[in-house]
This record gives structure tokens, sequence and C-alpha cells, in this order.
């Protein structure tokens, strides 16, 4: 029996098929709108129109927002927005000194960043390393849920419940609405954000570095806060940065708890104004919409804006800079 | 301290030779060949630990102290079965090796030695493992402790995500070292074979050497801890072949100070770094049991069970 010759016809349609279908590889058709069906371009224009809307309109809001913060300049110079801390934008005699709402603002959001860190991430290396899988399956949908609580009901919370416990332990001449009682509320409503987004980023972190840490004999709270939340630290920073964006954000619970009365200066028992709040409480009245108070809801509202745009390129400077790859 | 001498019977002789021959048998356990063991090498050779448990030892002419000493250790995740009631020496400042295929519970096993199964939910030990007079796998002995005393290193390196010097200084630091760190430090890596190739770097990140660096780098930690007994789980199988030999060579003078059992699926690597030897199997329903023990050179040469010959010989996976 003669052997076979390796070279054949078969072996050429083999390789011409081949060669065929690395040609198709090479030069995928991903723009061959040729190819097309109606249909198909219709499904494709819409995707790219949602695709592309939420884009579009963060743009139009940012242009908003310039375009009337620069009419805002027009009438009242820098200095008087930037280098004052007396705010009275509805008084006869107009003052827009920012700061006195910034003060606020960072109180509440500090305030309540003290409460929800700790509480926060103590939570998040309970779910994450103590707690049987049983109990967070139950717990961690049920703080979530906490975040979706409207953040009214919170407001009313500080004020019912938050308040008259300050009170009654700082002295009965503490008025209801004070900073202390909003950031206490707000920082209620951020835990979930750290606990659950730092519990994510803990349970992320390999299974054998905590066996590496064992095996040295590490206990369980060693091996927690030396080994896991270290190595889990930036996406703690991030989830810290993010609550804290959310704490500067927020609106109803600290425009109901906090007082209305910007102050700069003030301690946390005194009541404040956020720039949320401020806003609020320009856009409810019957501001005509070419008045200097209608402008400046706009400058305030940018100074907001380049606040939290600030914080989120800071946590993501952290958390990339932190970042410990561990594989 | 409770102190076991193996005693000796049979003329070859292992490598490191200690003292002579005197002639015993160890609990007078000789029984009757179990019927896959080679007739010819039962020829009064074999000694059974358990007649039941059809595990031969063989004997030898070094007199060495245990490290461990496990009886009828029996482990179970859950309501499954990984192990069965193994009863073996683990000689003292010696390289252990255990071996076997894929499944027969020689992780398992180590993972007892460190109660490291206590991690598991639903895992479970049964029998003894005598550590210094104690059983380690009491409830009421502290895991901790015996993790601080019997270090481990694991099959993929695992160094922590912080500078060279943090990572070897950990251990020591949770156990409360009061002493020299940077001399702690040092020797470890030293006695790791690290030393010279990180000695100007110890900021940069353990994560940031190669993967042969890098498990040395967690020998040095374990080693850092100051252990008896150091347990490596296939601590060369994600390495190359020239790292690999560089943690064979390492695990040899280690064996000067330290108790070492190696698992590994590596024969060869088993031949050349361990002076004993045990050969684990599973059975049908997949439940780990120990067909044979013995200094290396002898199971290598001269296995008495017809299995351990069939898979030194390279007749099972």
């Amino acid at each position: 029996m003669a052997a076979r010759t390796p070279d054949g016809p078969q072996q050429d349609t083999v390789r011409s098929l081949l060669a065929e279908l690395w040609r198709d590889r090479l030069q995928p058709s991903r723009s061959g709108s040729g190819r097309e069906t109606p249909a198909g371009r219709l499904i494709h224009g819409a995707l790219f129109v949602t695709a592309t809307l939420s884009a579009f309109v963060t743009i139009g809001i940012v242009l908003v927002l310039i375009f009337e913060t620069v009419e805002f300049f027009r009438e009242v110079p820098f200095i008087d927005f930037f280098g004052s801390t007396k705010w009275s934008a509805l008084f006869a005699e107009k003052q827009f000194g920012v700061w006195a709402l910034v003060w606020g603002t960072g109180m509440i959001a500090l305030i309540g960043l003290a409460v929800a860190i700790p509480l926060g991430l103590m939570a998040a290396v309970f779910l994450s390393e103590y707690s049987p899988p049983r109990l967070r399956a139950i717990v961690k949908p049920i703080l979530e849920i906490l975040a979706g609580v409207p953040t009214v009901v919170f407001g009313y919370f500080a004020l019912l419940s938050i308040s008259p416990v300050i009170r009654d332990i700082f002295g009965q001449d503490v008025g209801i609405y004070n900073a202390l009682s909003a950031g206490i509320v707000v920082g209620l409503m951020i835990v979930p954000i750290i606990a659950s987004l730092s519990e994510d980023a803990m349970r992320a972190v390999p299974r054998s570095l905590r066996e590496g840490a064992y095996a040295l004999g590490s206990t369980r709270m060693e091996v927690s806060l030396r080994v896991v939340l270290p190595a889990a630290f930036s996406g703690v920073v991030a989830s810290i940065i993010l609550a804290f964006s959310r704490a500067v954000g927020e609106t109803m619970a600290v425009t109901i708890a906090g007082g209305g009365n910007p102050q700069f200066g003030v301690g946390p028992l005194e009541a404040v104004q956020t720039m949320t709040a401020m806003i609020v409480q320009l856009s409810l009245g019957d501001t005509p919409t070419t008045s200097i108070e209608f402008k400046v809801l706009f400058a305030v509202a940018m100074t907001l804006f380049v606040l939290t745009l600030g914080m989120n390129f800071i946590a993501q400077w952290v958390s990339h800079r932190f970042r410990e790859e561990y594989e | 301290m409770a102190r076991n001498f193996f005693t000796v019977m049979r003329s070859s002789a292992p490598t490191r030779t200690a003292s002579p021959a005197s002639n015993q048998t160890p609990s007078g356990q000789v029984t009757a060949p179990p019927p896959n063991m080679k007739q010819d090498a039962a020829a009064g050779v074999g000694v059974h630990l358990d007649p039941n448990l059809e595990a031969v030892r063989h004997d030898f002419t070094e007199e060495v102290e245990t490290a461990l000493q496990l009886r009828n250790v029996s482990a179970f995740y859950g309501s499954f079965q990984a192990i069965d009631k193994m009863t073996m020496p683990i000689p003292r400042n010696r390289v252990t090796a255990l071996i076997g295929p894929s499944g027969c519970g020689k992780s398992t096993l180590l993972r007892c030695f460190n109660r490291m199964n206590d991690l598991i939910p639903g895992a479970r030990i049964e029998g003894e493992i005598e550590f210094e007079g104690r059983n380690l796998i009491d409830p009421n002995v502290d895991a901790v402790e015996v993790r601080r005393r019997i270090g481990m290193v694991f099959q993929k390196p695992n160094p922590f995500p912080k500078s060279i010097y943090e990572n070897v200084a950990f251990g020591a630091r949770i156990n409360g070292y009061s002493g020299d760190m940077d001399r702690l430090v040092e020797d470890s890596l030293r006695r790791a074979a690290l030393w010279d190739e990180v000695k100007d770097e110890l900021d940069k990140s353990g994560l940031a050497l190669s993967g042969g660096q890098q498990q040395r780098l967690c020998i040095a930690r374990a080693i850092a801890v100051q252990p008896e007994i150091i347990l490596m789980d296939e601590p060369a199988s994600a390495l190359d072949p020239v790292a690999t030999l560089k943690i064979e060579d390492l695990m040899r003078e280690l064996a000067e100070e330290y108790t070492i059992v190696v698992v590994t699926h590596n024969m060869q690597q088993a031949g050349r770094v361990s002076d004993y030897t045990a050969f684990l199997l599973a059975g049908e329903e997949r439940v780990g049991r120990l067909v044979e023990f013995g200094p290396t050179q002898d199971i290598f040469t001269n296995p008495i069970d017809q299995r351990t010959e069939d898979y030194i010989t390279g007749r099972y996976g």
C-alpha cells in the first residue's frame, strides 16, 4: 500500500478555507451598515440615543449652570460672593457671602461622616468577616433598604427623635433646629453607602490573603483589621468619599432639620443653612426669573457642583493611588 | 513532653542514619501480610499500624523524635468524609512528603495539622494529633496558638499587599515580638534565601516580586514567627523549574532547624527533598486513607504495598 502524500487537493481546500476564515476575522464588519436591516438600524439608533442622552443632559445642566452663573457675576462682584461670610439674599439689603452656606454644608457633612464612618466600617467588617452567610443574606438587603427611605422621613426623624435627645443632653435652650441633629441623621442616611460598598471591597479581597494571615497565628480581629481592611483600602476610601458627596448634596433632611439660618462660624448646636437648603428656599418662592435672587441660585448650585466634582476627582485619585493589586 | 522514638527493624539505611539498629518491634504489632501486600517484600518486613486499615509502615534504622504523632485522624466536610483514621508519625527536623493522586486527602490532612480546616464551615476532625504532649485538635486548644507554632506555606504565593519588610514583620508583630525587628526581618529573609535579592528594596511591595521570590517571601514570613513545624502545600506547583529548584534546596536547608511537611504531586520532588514519605490513596468512595509510610528511599525503591508501587511507577493518574 502506497503511503499517502500529505499534500493533496484536500489539504489545499482546508488551507483556503482557513484563509477565508482569517480574512473574516481580520476585517470584522462592525460598521457594515450596508447589511443592516431597517429594523436593525432603528434599534441601533435608539441604543445610541439612550447611551448618549444622559451625557447630553449632564452637559446641558452644566452649560445652564455656567450661563446663569456668569449672568449673576455680571451684577454681583466676585468678591462679594466668595469674599464674604454674610448671607441675606432675601432681605432688602442683600448680601451673598457663600461661605455662610458652605459652613453649614461642611459642618453637617462632617458630622454625618463622624457618625457614618465608624458605624459603616464596623457594619462592613462584621458583614464581611464575622457574620455567617445566612445572617449577611438578611442584613445586607435591609441595610440597603435604609438607603431607599425617603429623605423627608429622615428629616422628620431628626426633628422628632434626635433633636429632643440633643436638648435633653445639652439643655433646653438648644433649638429644635440645629446642625448636630441634621448631621446625625445625614450620617444615618449614608451608613448604607459606606457599609455596603466597603463590604463589597472587603469581600473582594482574595481568600488566600486571609488564609495567609490566619496561618501566621492571627486572630479574626487581626485578619480583619490588619490584612483585609488595608487590602480593601482604596474601595473603602472611595465609599467614604462617595458618602461625603451624598452628604454634601443631601437636601430634604437638612432643609427640614437644619434650621434655615445661614451663619458662618457657629457651633453644631446652632441652626445653619446648607447650600442645598438655600436652593430649595430660593426656588420655592415666587422668585422672578430675572431677579438676582433667582440668579444666585445658580451660582450656589455651581459652587456645589464644583465641590462634589472635586470630591469625585479626589476619590478617583485616592482609589487609584492606593490601589493594592493582589493578583 | 512526650518523646516518641521510632524503632528499628529494617536494614535499608536512609541518608541520615543516626543510631544503630535496636531490633525491636514497635508496640508488637506484627501481623500477617494484608491481601494487597506484595508477598516477596512482606517477608517479615512490613509492620502494620492497624490490621484493619491495611496501612503499612516501614521500619527504619534512624532514631528520630516525632514532631507530631497522628492517631486515627479522620476529617469530614459536613457529611463527606475526606480522610479516614490515619495513624503515622511526623519525624522532627526531617522533611516528610505526603504523596498520592488528586483527591486523596493530602491537603486536607496537612490543614488538620494547623487547624486551618476550622475556618471552613462544617469541617470537623476526629482522632488525635499529638504535639508536644497535647492533642492539637482538641477544641480546648487555641487554634491561633497552634498556627503560630505550626506555620504554613500555600500552593499559590500569597504575600500581603504590603512592603517586603512588613510582610515578614507581620506575623512577629501580631504575636507581640518585642526584639529587634530589623534583625528578625533580615534573618528570616536570609534563611529563606531571599535577602540578597531584596535587601535594597525592602520598601517595595511584596507583590512586585516574581512568583518564586514571592513564595520565598512567604517562607520568610512563616519563619519570622519562629514556628516549630512548617507545612507546605504544593509550594512549587505554581513556579517555573528554576524557582522550584530553589524552593527545594531551601526545604532541605530548613529541615535542619524545622520539621517540614510537604504535600506534592511531583514524585521527583518528593524523592529529591523528603526523608520520609506517606502515600495516601482514596478508594471508590473517595475517602482518603494512608497506604504506606516510611523512609522515602524505601517507599520509592522497595514499596511494600502493590498500590504504592503502582503509583510510584506511574500507573495512577
